[in-house]
């Protein structure tokens, strides 16, 4: 292989190199330092004059005396059955001291689109055993549903139970974990490694690790070889796999780095133009096909800046993926785990999960009524707070009570409290019975005769 | 003079970065479309800059070295028109999915072409004019039963036309002549049309006659005429694509023409499984024999996304040309005017406003102008409605993308978030969004509905209006210090928005309302607020108004099909239970 000594220009993670052969975009480049470290990289732009590398580890220790190899491929990732229960470097290197993966497979990271017409309509409930999932945002296999949380906030603790506890109801099989870390703490890190060997998740489980020291560039690769290997897994060797990213945000600010240093035109908040189109080339590597077994669902997490969703990295990945679970502050204050406010969230695939066949019949409408009755309680506290409680009507004073029930009883639950679909309703049930009967104008009359507490205990007694 | 030189048709390419390539030694004009590297990729012309040539590219552009060669076809982008339209699903630049699946699988990989339509099937020609029979530019010969739409096979808009020499029924395929007129010119079922160009028309009709879409607040309270354009601008998860959805399914339109732009590859899936499972309410057949469909996800190149909107029209106006209604759902623009932004960019283009290229505002009002009502070349009267759905960063409608779609469409179905939280839907804000086609339309309401509905209407958003500003007063001091009259709006108000506005899509039969059934459900509100009025002026208070039990049952009328007699019934005890408070 042809090594040049052309490099001109060095600025922030990018290298130019000049007077090569036709080089490819998007190949895979070697950088050999003077003492013999070889970096990796990728081109970003070619032409006949100069190619601008992107090298995905620090630069220190690159000069205009380094070699550059042009490999004349694309960054492939090596993928075998041996993979799960392997913890690997956010490159893709394994760093839990075991043997190098042998690879079966070497495949494309970047991934080429699902065509449209092959996929199979997600529609397999997954229990969560959250209520505030499972109940009114509920998750369907394929899904991706990300978690918007902010600094602070226990949304790793959310993961890691939605992890220990997702399973399809009526279906053995155990959901196999990709888990793809980029710029966490090395404590937080531990924090998830620990849960993982403590429950014996590590075995079903591929993690890759990028951690807040390791280079800021290679955080925009990590996250492509771990679909990589979600997607090998569950259209290759048929598993049902759920990936955990975290934290996308760390991802974003990666991208405006690389952005930054290429001197592009920036977006929003000085994000690159393409950011959509970039995040998107993530977020929709999750789905089903129609007549292959397994199944790619997503959770991204990130902490939203300042607790802003309207800020561009949540705003784009809502507009993306099929809904979010919004994790607030406020409640966790109030002492609430999990601290999930379900006016923001939203699950966009819920129907096509729930109702007669999937969970219960009277889902979806005990869904909306409880929305509708938390949301109107939850004003009223605004209008308390200036007129006092004595000033509301009697209607309102209900309404407001069911605001705190609703917190206190179906959004508060246990870190390790695994409800199942049937608790979770019949809990909404219970909550909706404090409410006059003639308020609950979102359900029919049949299913309150079906369900309603007070006509079932009449059934009963 | 100068010898004119070859024109170069061979070029090789020089730079390469992401979907944006430069290219040389080759002659091109404008959106040719040309053929990149050894793989033959899809490419278009942007930009001429002295030898150097810009093209997009609608294909991944990894490992593409410079050097590699590069062809002009000489054509523009466009797209296939014929029959077979109906019931196929492309991609931004007209490949068939499903034929894609055939070749490459379940995945989307590059460098594979196929034509939008297929060239081997036969279908059944029934010519309508015969032998010596001139005809012009857009003149309908025949037809073919395409699915349960009726395909009028045309005279191409650029045909001079002339005598009819030679015209044959029976069996064809799209390539085979199935008309020669005495020039020599031959005609078959297949036009190709560049995507760019609005396909011609006579002349543009007003619109005066609705688009029926069965949901209650967009014909009962901001109705869009057959032709006319809307957007419907709203932040994630406040219903864009379900309201999209819901028009594409139930709009009393001939043909539906969606084009799912940067969207999600789930909700794509959720159409083409949806679709051939509804029946259209008006024959009975399944949805889908009456739609194209046109999907990009976000995912797929962002070069074809820019050229999703354009097919996606092309092949509405198409189907316009045969004087069918034609609705076209674009969700979302704001898809289409990021990848204008994302190809801008990598061009070092003069960034606008936001980093939108500063044509943003021109591209827009340029696709909107081909909605419209319109007598066609032939003499048929035709319609193209476009609604597209805007998705503004942070719901923040200021954004230079909403304002520019607002500058020009006609109808604004704002959606909400605070509506959507509380499961509002469809959460259409009533006091933000409007309707410039109201006083056009309000002839046909005249006619049609009821001479009632007119002020019913204008009653009913009085009333919004009203709860709206007594809203204010309550947030401060609380409903109980509101007057007896204006308690009693209130609750009329919470009637319109629960009964009348909010609609459950998912519900087999609130999904659609009719709109004699819209009627019927407005005028059951009045009803009870003429009686509350009366009994208020007859002393009784509020408490027992709004305490009225059989109001309460309004909303299952929703979700009943054959609703007369329960509403009859409802009525009757609203009477009863107003007369019984008038005793006591």
């Amino acid at each position: 292989m042809k090594e040049y000594r052309t490099i001109t220009q060095i600025a922030g993670p990018l290298v130019f190199v000049e007077k090569t052969e036709p080089v490819g975009y998007s190949e895979l480049v070697n950088i050999v330092t003077a003492d013999g470290t070889v970096k990796r990289g990728q081109v970003l732009d070619t032409s006949d004059d100069v190619v601008v590398v992107q090298v995905f580890e620090t630069t220190a220790g690159i000069g205009r005396d380094s070699g550059v190899r042009f490999t004349g491929e694309t960054i492939k990732m090596p993928v075998g059955k041996d993979m799960l229960g392997r913890i690997l470097s956010g490159g893709g290197q394994p760093i839990d001291g075991g043997p190098e993966i042998v690879p079966e497979k070497r495949l494309e990271i970047t991934g080429a689109a699902i065509n449209p017409y092959a996929r199979g309509s997600p529609e397999d409930f997954i229990q969560t055993g959250i209520s505030t999932i499972d109940g009114t945002n509920t998750l369907v296999r394929g899904q991706k549903l990300p978690i918007f949380s902010g600094s602070g906030l226990p949304h790793n603790d959310v993961a890691l139970q939605i992890a220990r506890q997702a399973k399809v109801p009526g279906s053995e099989e155990q959901f196999a974990v990709v888990f793809a870390a980029m710029g966490i703490t090395r404590e937080e890190a531990n924090y998830f490694m620990a849960d993982f060997e403590k429950t014996g998740a590590l075995e079903r489980s591929v993690v890759f690790l990028n951690l807040a020291d390791d280079p800021a560039v290679e955080r925009t690769i990590t996250p492509r070889l771990a679909l990589t290997t979600a997607e090998y897994l569950a259209f290759e060797l048929g598993y049902h796999v759920l990936v955990i990213l975290t934290d996308m945000t760390n991802y974003c600010e990666a991208l405006r780095q690389i952005g930054a240093a290429r001197e592009e035109v920036p977006g929003r908040r000085g994000y690159p133009g393409y950011m959509y189109t970039d995040l998107a080339s993530i977020y929709e590597r999750a789905g089903i096909i129609k007549g292959v077994k397994g199944s790619v669902t997503q959770i991204p997490i990130l902490t939203m800046p300042g607790d802003d969703i309207t800020h561009p990295i949540p705003d784009l990945t809502g507009y993306i993926t099929e809904g979010q679970i919004v994790v607030n502050r406020e409640l966790h204050r109030k002492g609430i785990y999990p601290p999930i406010n379900v006016l923001p969230s939203l699950s966009r695939l819920m129907n096509l999960g729930i109702g007669e066949g999937h969970t219960r019949e009277d889902h979806k409408k005990v869904s909306d009524q409880l929305y509708a009755a938390y949301a109107e309680g939850n004003d009223l506290r605004g209008l308390v707070a200036i007129v006092g409680k004595d000033a509301l009507s009697e209607r309102d004073r209900m309404f407001l009570e069911f605001a705190d029930l609703f917190e206190d009883r179906f959004v508060r639950q246990g870190l390790y409290e695994d409800r199942s679909i049937e608790e979770t309703l019949d809990l909404g049930w219970e909550l909706l019975a404090t409410l006059p009967e003639e308020q609950l104008v979102r359900i029919d009359r049949e299913l309150i005769q079906k369900y309603h507490p007070n006509y079932r205990k009449k059934a009963q007694g | 003079m100068k010898k004119r030189t070859e024109y170069r048709t061979q070029g090789v390419l020089k730079r390469i970065s992401g979907p944006v390539v430069t290219a040389v030694g080759l002659d091109a004009h404008m959106y040719d479309v040309v053929k990149i590297g050894h793989e033959e990729l899809m490419g278009e012309v942007i930009k001429i800059q002295g030898e150097d040539i810009i093209i997009q590219v609608y294909e991944d552009t990894a490992g593409i070295r410079p050097g590699e060669p590069v062809e002009n076809t000489g054509l523009s982008l466009a797209v296939e028109l014929g029959p077979g339209l109906l019931t196929s699903i492309y991609d931004g630049i007209q490949r068939p999915l499903e034929v894609l699946v055939d070749k490459m699988g379940d995945f989307i990989e590059r460098g594979v072409s196929a034509p939008g339509l297929s060239h081997e099937k036969k279908w059944e020609f029934v010519p309508t004019v015969g032998a010596g029979d001139v005809v012009e530019a857009g003149d309908i010969l025949g037809t073919v039963q395409e699915t349960n739409i009726v395909h009028k096979v045309m005279v191409p808009p650029n045909v001079k036309g002339g005598k009819i020499k030679k015209i044959s029924g029976g069996s064809f395929t799209i390539d085979e002549i199935i008309c020669t007129l005495e020039d020599g010119t031959e005609i078959t079922m297949l036009q190709r049309w560049p995507v760019r160009v609005p396909r011609p028309t006579k002349e543009k009709l007003n619109p005066d006659i609705p688009l029926i879409t069965g949901q209650r607040i967009l014909d009962g309270l901001f109705p869009i005429a057959k032709g006319g354009t809307a957007a419907i601008p709203g932040p994630f998860g406040s219903g864009k694509t379900v309201t999209q959805q819901q028009l594409a399914k139930w709009s009393d339109s001939e043909i539906v023409v969606y084009i799912g732009c940067g969207e999600r590859g789930n909700e794509m899936t959720e159409v083409l499984t949806e679709f051939p499972e509804l029946e259209d309410p008006k024959t009975g057949k399944p949805l889908m024999e009456r739609t194209v469909l046109i999907a990009n996800t976000s995912n797929m190149p962002v070069a074809a996304r820019e050229a999703s909107v354009y097919t996606g029209i092309t092949i509405a106006e198409y189907f316009r040309d045969m004087g069918y209604d034609v609705s076209l759902m674009a969700d979302s623009t704001s898809r289409w005017a990021e990848a204008m932004r994302e190809i801008s960019s990598r061009l070092e283009e003069m960034p606008g406003e936001e980093g939108y290229p500063a044509y943003l505002a021109a591209r827009l009002s340029e696709f909107y102008e081909r909605a419209g009502r319109v007598v066609n070349l032939n003499g048929t009267e035709g319609s193209v409605s476009v609604i597209g759905a805007v998705s503004p960063p942070g719901g923040d409608f200021s954004e230079p993308v909403t304002q520019n779609t607002l500058r020009i469409v006609k109808v604004f179905w704002a959606l909400d978030a605070k509506l959507s939280q509380r499961r509002h839907f469809p959460a259409i804000n009533w006091l933000d969004s409007y309707s410039l086609y109201l006083d056009a339309l309000d002839d046909w309401y005249d006619r049609e509905v009821s001479p009632e509905w007119n002020p019913l209407r204008a009653w009913a958003m009085g009333v919004l209006q009203k709860e709206a500003e007594l809203q204010e007063i309550v947030q401060l001091v609380g409903s109980d210090a509101l007057p007896d009259e204006e308690q009693i709006t209130i609750e009329v108000a919470r009637m319109i928005r629960e009964v009348f506005l909010q609609q459950n899509a998912y519900d087999p039969v609130d999904t659609y309302c009719s709109m004699s059934k819209q009627y019927d459900m407005m005028k059951a509100i009045r009803y009870y607020a003429d009686l509350a009025r009366a009994a208020q002026a007859s002393g009784a208070t509020p408490q027992q108004i709004v305490s009225v039990r059989s109001k309460n049952d309004l909303p299952q009328i929703k979700f009943i099909k054959d609703y007369e007699p329960a509403l009859a019934k409802i009525q009757e005890e609203m009477a009863a239970e107003f007369d019984a408070m008038r005793a006591a």
